[in-house]
């Protein structure tokens, strides 16, 4: 029994020196990588300088009728635009667009003038535009109403020359079934936790959103620049998640892109720097 | 001189050259660490200062092209962050963290490189 003390100690003591030995080591060499936190400046891709005010008009839009993509989209940038940029943001009514591009596809007769009474200026040749918004192709008639200068310099007229940002957005459900890789937990004989990728067939359901935004010079009523996006969410089946709540999620993902397109903005990111 | 005394001149030539390089090499890598140490306080400024003059002593230390192109990046010179993660790459094509830094970056740039619309 006094024997095995000696030994319990010797035991101890060896532990002691080995483990103080690990941490002089890991001192020693020191880390050769550390993350840092960064922020990019980024560069308006568009310059806004002749410009103090903006006006997002409204936009072209179709898909779910579960949301009215047009007036969320609106509401949205107008409110991402009063905090985040330094133009001042014009409060109008929205415009509607999809009747005035009905009513500019209309084919003009002889003794027709050429303005109608909401102001739309009508092209000589009439194009059959789809009376209902479900799909990319039923929007693709109606972008002609961006390029109708006519039309847009008189909206920038009405409100004293602004930017004017307007567009299309298709936001629609979609379904999609398949294998899907997902990480699953396990724990080996030593009770360390381990990830492991494992293959299912799930069935899902989302939503796809396919915004264009379209800027216009006020003055001139031309375009200045437009961008496309699209972005798409899919959840399980069996998770109810509301159109409105999805149309925020994937909109949240574009916003800063929309924004870098006229003020500059600062990108958050991790790098590792090394030794 | 005789073939000997051009000899021994010859080879204290090369140990001293590879005693500079290795100085440099030395000096490099105390320029790195410094900056990494003024970086994760905020000055990026010094830290470019630093990791400029660690590729000047040693235009191999790949490490050194990755921390500039971070400190770049960080100040907005997308430009010139490029080019120093490729010079890093370039020199270490296989380390993981250089790459992994290099296509966050891109992401970036990428989305900004479009050219810029004037009214």
């Amino acid at each position: 029994m006094t024997a095995r003390v000696p030994t319990k100690r010797n035991r101890k003591l060896a532990l002691g020196v080995f483990s103080a030995g690990l941490a002089a080591l890991a001192i020693g060499c020191g880390s050769s990588y550390y993350e840092i936190p960064i922020e990019t400046p980024i560069q308006p891709k568009m310059d806004v300088s002749a410009f103090q005010r903006v006006l997002v008009a409204g936009f072209v839009a179709g898909g779910s009728e579960d949301v009215d993509a047009n007036q969320e989209t609106v509401r949205l940038l107008r409110s991402q635009l009063r905090t985040k940029s330094q133009l001042k943001v014009i409060d109008a009514d929205l415009l509607p667009l999809v009747e005035v591009a009905q009513e500019q596809s209309q084919p003009l007769i002889a003794d027709d003038r050429p303005a109608s009474d909401n102001g739309s200026v009508r092209p000589t040749i009439g194009v059959v535009l789809p009376k209902q918004i479900k799909e990319e192709k039923d929007l693709e008639a109606y972008e002609r109403v961006f390029a109708n200068t006519a039309y847009w310099k008189r909206i920038g007229e009405e409100y004293q020359n602004p930017l004017i940002v307007t567009g299309t957005v298709l936001f629609t459900p979609q379904t999609r079934s398949g294998m899907v890789q997902r990480d699953v937990e396990q724990f080996d004989s030593f009770g360390r936790r381990h990830t492991m990728p494992v293959r299912t067939y799930m069935e899902r359901k989302g939503f796809i959103l396919r915004p264009k935004f379209v800027f216009i010079d006020g003055r001139t009523g031309a375009t200045m620049y437009s961008e496309s996006y699209r972005e798409e969410v899919l959840y399980n089946a069996q998770q109810n998640t509301p159109a409105l709540s999805s149309y925020f999620e994937l909109m949240d993902r574009l916003v800063p892109t929309f924004l870098s397109a006229l003020s500059s903005q600062k990108i958050k990111g991790t790098r590792v720097l090394l030794k | 001189m005789n073939v000997r005394t051009a000899l021994v001149v010859a080879v204290l030539a090369v140990a001293f050259a590879s005693l500079a390089s290795a100085d440099s090499k030395r000096d490099a890598r105390t320029e790195v660490e410094f900056g990494i140490n003024v970086a994760q306080r905020g000055l990026w400024r010094e830290a470019i200062y630093r990791w400029e003059k660690a590729v000047e002593l040693d235009p191999t230390y790949a490490a050194a092209f990755n921390d500039l192109a971070v400190a770049y990046e960080h100040e907005g010179q997308l430009d010139k962050a490029r080019k120093a993660y490729e010079k890093a790459l370039e020199i270490e094509p296989n380390n993981s963290q250089i790459r992994q830094n290099y296509e966050l970056f891109r992401e970036i740039h990428d989305r900004t490189s479009a050219d810029k619309a004037k009214p």
